[in-house]
């Protein structure tokens, strides 16, 4: 038995969750799949006193389009349901693409959006994909809900804006622009490992122009983080080739990465370049 | 702990088809919980932080790390571990394949790979073998260097196409 000893509560509602975080004080913990909790809990690096599964609560896990071409997605809605939902592969075939490089097939059968969004590991796929997408993170507590925009979640490394006893119960993505493409680059030194780097892009174009220019990115800095300045350049520019060389020239201005034992900060900077240079010449490929 | 020992809760998991009521405290893992309390020692465990795969069980028909999952989260649910296979007179068809193309040394990370490879079988057409490589890339090997599992699959997925 590797775990520390806890108090387990199984909640069967959002209200539940919510009064069982409320009654531990801001030491109670959320547990849905587990899949980033437990290896820590097993190495006893966190220790809780109560854990407050929310696998049971009904409907949390549903898939639904919005009236503005967007989804609402539920919090415990699994990596494998969004790699294999039509609905996903129709409005946001970009997540798609990006959750066969989450892990592995038996992590992704039990991790969740919500699980990820919250534990806010700033090389993970789903934390920049919300930055991409413009989410809005919809949560519960105890004096209500709350709308929360990706860019205001994600405030540091393991550290988002939910309270202790707040729970993120669906992510709202907004519809994306007709006809815009997409792109999606990550390399990790072993398919299925945390990305060193990864770039996500969304392009839209307009006569000739683009008008929209969204550019994610991960592994980079100590939170997801968007390329704006990047961004600025490209938006009103010609969907050329020197356009997106400009762009991936710029992203230093927004990115602080780490050195660590997979590669130095200026590695990381080499590599983000390149994978935003693919991501945006994908994106424009695909744009209408 | 305090003098009445731990507390616990009562769940009831189906394993193999039969099922088992159990006392158990929250912080046993799926893992444990086979080996330990039912004995059902073919599940392997290895690093126990869900990076090597050898402990990987289906439950309720998904695959998932019997490491990084609870016990109780099991409450209600169907698991299937490597003995649902096959017997050693009567083995699955995915355990021959692996017999056949001598995808096994020392047998540590097999029970891991089986599960995996069941799970990948149902739910993705592995039409080549970087697809099976992806697919069996949370599972580590050190005897094999994979590439008579990755056959062994490529069997396995011939078979299930009437190929």
């Amino acid at each position: 038995m590797k775990p520390a000893p806890f108090d387990y509560v199984r909640a069967t509602s959002v209200d539940d969750a919510v009064a069982a975080l409320v009654a531990g004080g801001g030491a109670a913990k959320v547990i849905a799949g587990g899949q980033s909790l437990v290896p820590m809990l097993n190495f006893r690096l966190i220790d809780a006193p109560t854990f407050v599964d929310i696998n049971a609560i009904p409907d949390l896990a549903n898939i639904e389009e919005t009236a503005d071409g967007g989804l609402r997605i539920g919090a415990l809605t699994r990596h494998y349901a969004l790699e294999t939902s039509a609905a996903v592969e129709t409005r946001f075939p970009v997540i798609r693409a990006a959750m066969r490089h989450v892990a592995h097939l038996a992590i992704r059968n039990r991790g969740t959006i919500g699980g990820s969004l919250s534990h806010a590991d700033p090389a993970a796929e789903l934390p920049a994909l919300a930055l991409l997408l413009d989410a809005v993170i919809r949560t519960a507590g105890p004096d209500g809900g709350r709308e929360i925009a990706a860019r205001d979640f994600f405030v540091a490394p393991l550290t988002t804006a939910l309270a202790a006893d707040e729970i993120v119960v669906a992510v709202d993505l907004p519809g994306l622009p007709a006809g815009c493409g997409w792109g999606f680059e990550e390399f990790a030194r072993r398919h299925g490992d945390f990305a060193i780097a990864g770039a996500a892009a969304v392009i839209a174009v307009e006569e000739g122009r683009i008008v929209e220019a969204r550019i994610a990115l991960m592994g980079v800095h100590d939170t997801p983080v968007r390329a704006a300045a990047a961004e600025r350049l490209l938006t009103g520019a010609a969907p050329d080739a020197a356009g997106i060389e400009a762009a991936a020239a710029a992203i230093g201005a927004d990115i602080e990465p780490m050195t660590d034992l997979h590669g130095s900060a200026d590695y990381r900077r080499h590599l983000a370049a390149v994978l935003v240079r693919r991501a945006l010449a994908s994106a424009l490929e695909r744009a209408a | 702990m305090s003098a009445t020992g731990p507390a616990t809760m009562t769940v009831t998991i189906t394993v193999n088809g039969k099922a088992h009521t159990a006392d158990l405290e929250p912080r046993l893992l799926l893992a444990d919980f086979l080996r330990e309390t039912l004995d059902l020692t073919g599940t392997h465990v290895g690093c126990e932080h869900g990076i090597c795969g050898a402990c990987t069980v289906l439950m309720n028909g998904d695959s998932v790390r019997s490491c990084l999952t609870l016990a109780v989260q099991a409450d209600g649910a169907e698991i299937e571990t490597v003995e649902s296979l096959g017997t050693q007179d009567a083995l699955g068809p995915l355990q021959r394949a692996f017999r056949d193309h001598h995808a096994l040394q020392c047998g540590f990370c097999t029970p891991g790979m089986l599960m995996t490879a069941t799970d990948l079988l149902r739910k993705y057409p592995l039409a080549s073998d970087d697809d099976i490589r992806e697919g069996l890339s949370g599972n580590i090997c050190r005897c094999t260097g994979y590439q008579n599992i990755v056959g062994a699959v490529r069997a396995a997925v011939r078979e299930r196409d009437g190929a």
